[in-house]
């Protein structure tokens, strides 16, 4: 694969005291790409995760976005960087409205400086103005739209994982992190979801994806890569995956020996 | 009748300055969700700087800078809001209780350093001769008081309408959404730490202004102004009006004091000379059993959003 790398792990390291929960794991993720990354229950994917977000820190090795170090970058800085990512357990405001969910996850917002709401209120409001326009788009996008001014508590659990993926557009992200995006999501919905994670791919933007529904992984990633016990087991196309005999070990009972 | 007029002038100037605190207190709680029970010593910190900064020169105290009262207030706000700064900045970890038990902690501190630190608070006897405006009406009390309610109602309107421009923000905006869950929040992109230490400042900027504006209107401000009983009080006074409602806030203030007032004023009628110390502790009593009331009739309190205190 010769396509420009956005995101690359070298031997990612996480120890939790005397316990290696991501242990020497690398990865390069290639501009375009839909990246599946799977393995059984405590392979380390969502460590993994975390720690390409930036919400744990690294024991040892490096993580480039773009071509920049951002190992010891601080989470709340890596979405405005280029990289997003939503949660296994979706996290909404649920006191906010789903509008205003959105509108927090806009970047440099003039209004967000507490200053600049007095000195500069035109330009706070001409911001803001725009930022809702998009919101309302990108939530119809996700057949959100009429709920845009309820509280996001009401929303069902599919619901959430929508909003979640739509929140993070607002950022222009160029890399997202999806955790486990199909977990509870009733069938019909789920068709939404895949549909809108091609749209957005088709779009350009690049995508890591956890999931254990195999059907799913199947229909959008053209790379698969396998974790077991901290570390890579496999990597290849889903045909192969499916077809591996470690793999099938690791599932089905091997990885606990 | 005038004196009337005139008791309800000082009741509500006292009432207001609660207000004040209580928006304060709304900023951090009912917005961003901290949990902040040392409001007495961040008035108390305001209260005693606008007094050094603006008394004539004492024996044996810092002092006699004589600065104009309103330069005074400012610099209360300033100096508040620097020591609240700091205090969130050093409790950046500590979330929920032990927030509470820290800045509780503090407040201690504070009101055992204006206690003790003599030269520089006067310790027991307090900072007296503290410039009141209007003091050339003073000996007409009605005009005084009135005027002073003015002065008063003003301050609060400009801080009322400018945490209201705050509140809804997407400065405010971001304060909930730490409130509501500080890990997405980081994910969205929001310096959680910086958040925090701005909210504890702003909070207490309005805290310090109120106990400047209060140290003013009564001329002379002692220790056991700042005792934790002023704390309770705002709690109490934010819960009856609402967490998360500035106007609730200033409402609560109202109500609650009018039940202290008046409960003391019912046990003064009451109760034999001999006992009236003890009784005094019945005004606790009545906060308490009106704040149990209202939390079973109304939860969320006057103007509350709803949202329930965790």
């Amino acid at each position: 694969m010769t396509a420009e790398i956005v995101l690359e792990a070298r031997s990612l390291t996480k120890r939790f005291g005397g316990v290696a929960a991501v242990d020497g794991m690398s990865l390069a993720v290639a501009r375009g790409e839909i990246l599946g990354l799977i393995g059984p229950n405590g392979a380390g994917k969502t460590t993994m995760f975390d720690l390409l977000a930036g919400s744990v820190s690294v024991s040892s090795g490096t993580i480039h976005l773009m071509g920049r170090d951002i190992t010891t970058e601080p989470a709340h800085r890596r979405l405005a960087g280029g990289m997003g990512r939503t949660f296994q357990i979706p996290r909404p405001f649920p006191e906010l409205t789903l509008l205003e969910n959105m509108l927090i996850a806009r970047q440099h917002q003039t209004g967000e400086r507490l200053w600049a709401n007095f000195t500069a209120p035109r330009q706070v409001a001409a911001e803001e103005r725009a930022a809702r326009e998009k919101a309302r788009g990108l939530l119809d996008l996700v057949a959100l739209a009429r709920l845009a001014d309820e509280p996001a508590r009401v929303l069902s659990g599919g619901q959430r994982k929508l909003l979640e993926l739509a929140r993070v557009m607002m950022a222009d992200p160029k890399v997202i992190l999806l955790d486990e995006p199909a977990a509870g999501v009733n069938p019909a919905l789920l068709e939404v979801l895949i549909a809108r994670i091609k749209d957005i791919n088709a779009a350009g933007i690049t995508f890591v994806l956890i999931e254990h529904n195999i059907d799913m992984v199947s229909r959008l990633c053209n790379r698969i890569i396998v974790m077991a016990q901290g570390s890579l087991l496999f990597e290849g196309r889903p045909d192969e995956v499916a077809r591996d005999p470690r793999v099938i070990e690791a599932y089905l009972g091997g990885a606990a020996a | 009748m005038i004196d009337l007029l005139g008791y309800g002038g000082f009741f509500l100037s006292t009432a207001l300055i609660f207000g004040l605190i209580a928006l304060g207190l709304n900023l951090q709680w009912g917005l961003t969700g901290l949990f902040n029970v040392g409001i007495a010593g961040f008035v108390a910190i305001g209260a005693y700087s606008s007094a050094i900064l603006t008394t004539p020169e004492t024996v044996d105290r810092v002092g006699g800078f004589g600065w104009p009262i309103v330069a005074g207030w400012l610099a209360a706000a300033a100096i508040t809001a620097t020591a609240a700064a700091f205090t969130g900045y050093a409790t950046l970890r500590l979330k929920s209780d032990y927030l509470a038990i820290t800045t509780f902690g503090v407040a201690v501190v504070v009101q055992l350093v204006a206690l003790n630190a003599q030269s520089l608070t006067g310790g027991p006897f307090g900072v007296a001769f503290i410039p009141r405006p209007f003091a050339s009406v003073q000996d007409q009390s009605v005009l005084f008081n009135l005027s002073n309610l003015g002065v008063i109602a003003a301050v609060t309107l400009a801080v009322y309408l400018a945490l209201e421009r705050l509140s809804r923000s997407p400065w405010g905006r971001v304060l909930r959404a730490l409130r509501e869950d500080e890990r997405a929040a980081i994910a969205l992109g929001k310096s959680a730490q910086s958040y925090r230490v701005q909210a504890f400042a702003v909070g207490g900027a309005v805290m310090g202004l109120a106990g400047a504006v209060q140290a003013h209107f009564i001329g002379f401000i002692a220790p056991d102004n700042y005792l934790p009983t002023l704390t309770f009080q705002v709690w109490a006074m934010l819960m009856v009006g609402g967490s998360g409602s500035n106007r609730g806030a200033l409402l609560g203030a109202i109500v609650v004091w009018a039940i202290w007032v008046g409960s003391g004023s019912v046990t003064a009628a009451l109760v034999p000379a001999d006992l009236q110390a003890r009784a005094a502790s019945l005004q606790i009593v009545a906060i308490g059993v009106m704040l149990c009331l209202i939390l079973l009739w109304r939860p969320q309190g006057f103007f509350g959003s709803g949202r329930s205190p965790k």
